[in-house]
């Protein structure tokens, strides 16, 4: 069956079947195999990931991170401040220590604990898989980030902290190395996104 | 040893590493006014400054603060005269105290970076610090009196 498919932020991708992608800043980076079927569907494997608690908590659609297996609003109701790392007398780091506090439920540790900044939330709660795959590779929705950044990404600290999450917290959906392939294969295949509904 | 930096006065503690920095200053220190309430940072009354953040130092291990500067309520003022303190008193914002030692040294890094806070500025700042007794109406009241202590009577906050 034909699959319908949004060919999102990636414009400069021709339509050859192998090419050399150039990102924003015009530095060829890596090898693109256009596979619209094999992108879509690596990409299913990503959002299951992205929309877990240990993800989406910290991509919220307000201004108060989340919290919990049940993603609720973060208790004391922190605001995320103009760089995300909160306002006041309640930062992240105030609570939040460079590795996490042993206890049940005790604060989860990351030296760089923080939301995404005010000016760019990137926001993935309430996301469907279609628009936070558009997201994903747009650079003035991502952070700023080209598609070699992007590929990084998936070995980011804050990233890799979702797999130590601490006791009393579920683990995403995969390991880290089965995220790490399917978010390859999802850019390296054209980082198609799945068709909207 | 770890050496610490404590209201401007250094010492030297025989500490695990992952001691928690309010266990160093109470029982090693024997600086008391800082106050251990849940130990998983979900109160407040152990805050104190780390570099000027408001750290809850039941979680903060003590291998943190080395080389940093830490301030209890002890070291807020040296003849607590901060205009928290002044304004804490003349509304009698307190009712047991336990938490209050937490709720001045949040409130510290609160006008530090906003001398003129409102409202919500304060709801914002002091969200994380509980108050059994429920003194909250008071301890806004007092915030506000000590913005305008630092501005009509040029108190250093």
């Amino acid at each position: 069956m034909a699959v319908i498919l949004s060919m999102i932020g990636i414009m400069a991708f021709s339509l050859s079947t192998v090419n050399n992608h150039p990102n924003v800043t015009g530095e060829t980076t890596q090898k693109i195999k256009k596979d619209s079927i094999a992108s879509v569907k690596a990409f299913e494997q990503v959002y299951k990931v992205l929309m877990s608690p240990r993800c989406m908590n910290c991509h919220p659609s307000g201004d108060i991170p989340l919290q919990g297996d049940d993603s609720h609003l973060h208790e004391m109701y922190p605001k995320r401040g103009h760089d995300g790392k909160g306002v006041f007398a309640m930062k992240c780091a105030n609570c939040h220590q460079p590795n996490n506090t042993p206890g049940l439920h005790a604060p989860p540790g990351n030296p760089d604990w923080h939301l995404p900044p005010a000016d760019m939330k990137m926001v993935f709660q309430s996301k469907t898989a279609h628009e936070l795959a558009k997201q994903l590779v747009n650079p003035k929705q991502n952070g700023n980030k080209s598609m070699k950044q992007l590929l990084e990404h998936a070995d980011d600290g804050l990233v890799l902290s979702g797999w130590n999450s601490g006791e009393g917290r579920s683990q995403p959906p995969m390991s880290h190395a089965a995220f790490k392939k399917a978010w390859e294969t999802w850019i390296n295949t054209g980082a198609y996104a799945p068709k909207s509904k | 040893m770890i050496n610490l930096n404590i209201n401007q006065k250094s010492y030297e503690v025989d500490a695990d590493p992952d001691m928690p920095l309010l266990w160093a200053i109470r029982d090693l220190v024997g600086l008391t006014g800082t106050k251990y309430g849940c130990g998983v940072a979900q109160c407040g009354a152990c805050v104190v400054h780390l570099n000027g953040e408001a750290v809850r130092s039941c979680v903060t291990k003590v291998s943190r603060a080395e080389g940093k500067k830490v301030v209890t309520i002890e070291g807020l003022s040296k003849n607590n005269d901060h205009p928290l303190q002044l304004a804490w008193n003349e509304v009698n914002v307190p009712q047991c105290g336990y938490c209050h030692s937490g709720q001045l040294m949040s409130a510290a890094v609160l006008l530090r970076e906003n001398p003129n806070p409102t409202d919500e500025d304060i709801d914002n700042a002091m969200s994380g610090n509980i108050c059994r007794c429920g003194t909250y109406p008071r301890i806004r009241k007092a915030i506000h009196l000590a913005a305008e202590l630092h501005k009509k009577e040029g108190r250093t906050i």
